[in-house]
């Protein structure tokens, strides 16, 4: 436990020189092979509503022997904070741990919590310190970063990636097939609220994978409530919702005898 | 000079402390509450230099919460305690941190625990402890009357014997206590023993 009591040291060997330098044709090779990372990473989908944001990621198919339980995919940083990644989940693990330091470390000194923006700054910032740095490879991975404000009911969707660069989104997508799912988002984004929040999110995520309860993680976060995980019966009685509606729009398709405004 | 006690009873701990921030001779407020809750289920009473005070208990209170976020499930109340031991004695011998604790908790299956800590980094398990002058009064007062399993009411008629014992025999008594307790429900202030209000003047 170390808040507020941060020891850096340095040791100079023959390893420190740095290993994201410029191509000739101003790339960053490391941060782009970092990208493909991510692009291998499952698919997450953040959709900010009015009340309400909404955090689905796709769960690969676990090991029959695996415990599935001690996967937590999207994970809190704060009360009011939480985050979800997609790449190397390893260094998922280091930023977090690093995120939910300064987290309880900013409550200590200015005694509020953080903004999300705040947070998220702060994570890009580790980002692009290990694109800069002798020795040391960038991170793997791209983040979605929901929460409220402290004080306020806004609510927030960030977005991070290896090479450090951050913006807020009405709703985003990373990891595999995020083109596909932002270009669904694009299509069909509107202002939501409650649970039209979590549909939203679920049909988007749907498009890339397969439907189930046992294959989609979702967390939903509200300003009084926090963040809560949904139990699979529920994200199964959503996903049966979209199927039904899904069929009801091919059948009204097929059957243009009425003409509906 | 501050006076903080404490107490366990049959499934909940009672920490009390008095509520004056004093500087020298003058009396900044009379409503100071000194026992931080900790997390949901764990009361931090704390006496001793001002700064330290509340540096060291929020230091405390922020790793308490980090643990948590980082591992799903909050600290036991032993846990908790040897953690805030072990970060007095390591300041100890370079820098101490010169800050009394009663640190009282309640964990489902344990059930109510109280711990004593001083300010050289002594931890004890205990069922009553006080700090301060009012100590002397306190810890007298619960030594004659304190018994195992009291309920809640018997507990808050020991904590306000102590109270009028402290508030009677002391030079330099302080007026008003804060009592907080903690049981399974969580932690919370339980009363104010007041006999000075901080009256609200309105402005010229």
């Amino acid at each position: 436990m170390e808040a507020g009591n941060r020891a850096s040291t340095t040791v100079k060997t023959r390893y420190d020189r740095a290993i994201t330098v410029f191509s000739p044709d101003g790339h960053l090779f490391q941060v782009e092979y970092a990208l493909e990372a991510v692009r291998k990473g499952n698919a997450v989908v953040g959709v900010r509503g009015v009340d309400t944001i909404v955090l689905a990621i796709e769960k690969k198919s676990t090991p029959k022997l695996q415990d599935s339980r001690s996967e937590r995919k999207i994970v809190n940083l704060d009360d009011h904070i939480a985050l979800a990644s997609a790449g190397l989940k390893a260094d998922a693990r280091v930023l977090i741990n690093r995120a939910r330091i300064e987290c309880q470390s900013h409550k200590l000194t200015i005694e509020d919590p953080v903004t999300v923006e705040y947070i998220t700054r702060y994570i890009a910032g580790l980002q692009q310190k290990y694109t800069q740095s002798g020795g040391v490879r960038p991170f793997g991975l791209s983040t979605l970063i929901i929460g409220f404000d402290p004080h306020t009911a806004t609510p927030s969707l960030y977005q991070t990636d290896p090479s450090g660069t951050f913006s807020a989104w009405k709703a985003n997508a990373t990891g595999r097939n995020s083109n596909s799912i932002r270009e669904f988002l694009e299509k069909n984004y509107k202002e939501t609220s409650g649970q039209e929040t979590v549909k939203l999110a679920i049909r988007a995520l749907l498009e890339v994978v397969e439907s189930g309860g046992k294959n989609i993680e979702v967390a939903v976060m509200t300003k009084e409530t926090g963040l809560r995980q949904l139990e699979e019966a529920e994200i199964d009685a959503v996903v049966a919702e979209i199927e039904a509606e899904k069929a009801a729009a091919e059948a009204a398709k097929k059957a243009p005898s009425t003409k509906e405004t | 000079m501050e006076s903080v006690f404490g107490l366990v009873g049959k499934d909940f701990a009672i920490v009390a402390a008095d509520t004056s921030a004093v500087h020298s001779i003058l009396v900044h407020k009379t409503n100071e509450d000194k026992i931080m809750v900790l997390d949901s289920h764990k009361l931090m009473g704390a006496s001793g230099e001002t700064g330290d005070r509340v540096q060291f208990t929020e230091y405390i209170q922020k790793n308490v919460a980090l643990y948590q976020f980082r591992n799903g499930i909050p600290l036991t109340t032993a846990a908790a305690a040897n953690f805030t031991r072990g970060e007095l004695a390591t300041a100890l011998r370079k820098n101490p941190y010169m800050v009394n604790i009663i640190l009282g908790g309640y964990d489902k299956d344990v059930g109510p625990s109280l711990y004593f800590l001083d300010y050289i980094a002594s931890l004890h398990k205990v069922d009553k402890a006080a700090f301060g002058y009012g100590s002397y009064f306190a810890l007298a007062m619960m030594d004659r009357h304190y018994r195992q399993d009291m309920t809640v009411e018997e507990a808050i008629e020991l904590v306000d014997k102590c109270i009028l014992e402290i508030r009677t025999r002391l030079v330099v008594a302080p007026p008003n206590f804060v009592i907080k307790i903690v049981d399974k429900d969580g932690a919370r202030i339980h009363a104010w023993r007041e006999s000075i209000k901080d009256s609200h003047v309105p402005a010229a």
